[in-house]
């Protein structure tokens, strides 16, 4: 039986490599057919925001694979409003996420959900399984 | 004795940028890069701190910036420089304080 599993995004890309790591493993959970959310709360956010490039860096950038996710059946992307806002950051500042319902005649719809810090502990109480990256 | 300061973690997973502002001298400048290039966005309590720091220069690594997708948020005042600038810093200055 498929378990819900809730990935925990608290940190900032490049920076460190849990981004990274979270990804793939988020990959690997879509694979084996669970039900995965995504949360993003703190410098997790950052990963998200639109028009990252790397070149100046030298290192890999995987924010495009986060548009892919919706591909995999991982449309349940949760954003705390409580941490965009003290970074000074909106929804317009993070890519647009979609995914494409086949129930509905492949009509797109919006992955991330914002809500705010009560909201996302509610839905963090609803999971099997919690892993922090 | 003019000193360079490097800082290069968020201001919200770290106490570097507040421990370096509270230390850093009049004529010093902090040169944001990595995941320090946050501290510089606005709309966030460490771009008023740098606006409220009189007498220090701030100074942010432009790829860092861009990498993270925040090179048009920088507030304001602050320098943008690339990797020659971050070795002309160090040239200028007479010790870097690297935080960590």
């Amino acid at each position: 039986m498929a378990k819900k599993f809730m990935y925990m995004n608290t940190k900032a890309p490049y920076g460190t490599v849990y981004a990274l790591e979270s990804l793939e493993v988020v990959l690997i959970g879509a694979a084996f057919e669970q039900d995965v959310s995504l949360a993003f709360i703190g410098d997790g956010v950052y990963q998200l925001v639109k028009g990252q490039d790397t070149k100046g860096i030298g290192m890999k950038n995987f924010s495009p694979t986060y548009a892919a996710l919706g591909d995999y059946d991982v449309n349940k992307i949760y954003v705390e409003k409580e941490s965009l806002e003290e970074r000074g950051l909106s929804l317009d500042d993070l890519q647009h996420l979609v995914w494409e319902d086949e129930d509905e005649d492949w009509a797109e719809k919006d992955s991330i959900r914002l809500v705010n810090r009560s909201e996302l502990a509610d839905v963090i109480d609803d999971q099997d399984v919690v892993l922090s990256f | 004795m003019a000193t360079l300061h490097t800082v290069n973690k968020s201001p919200f997973s770290s106490n570097t940028f507040d421990d370096c502002l509270g230390l850093a001298r009049s004529g010093s400048t902090v040169l944001l890069f990595e995941d320090g290039v946050y501290a510089a966005t606005t709309g966030t309590s460490s771009a008023e701190a740098i606006a409220n720091a009189n007498g220090v220069t701030f100074a942010v690594l432009g790829p860092d910036a861009k990498a993270r997708g925040v090179e048009g948020k920088i507030a304001d005042g602050i320098k943008v420089v690339d990797y020659d600038g971050f070795v002309d810093l160090v040239a200028e200055h007479d010790k870097v304080h690297a935080w960590l």
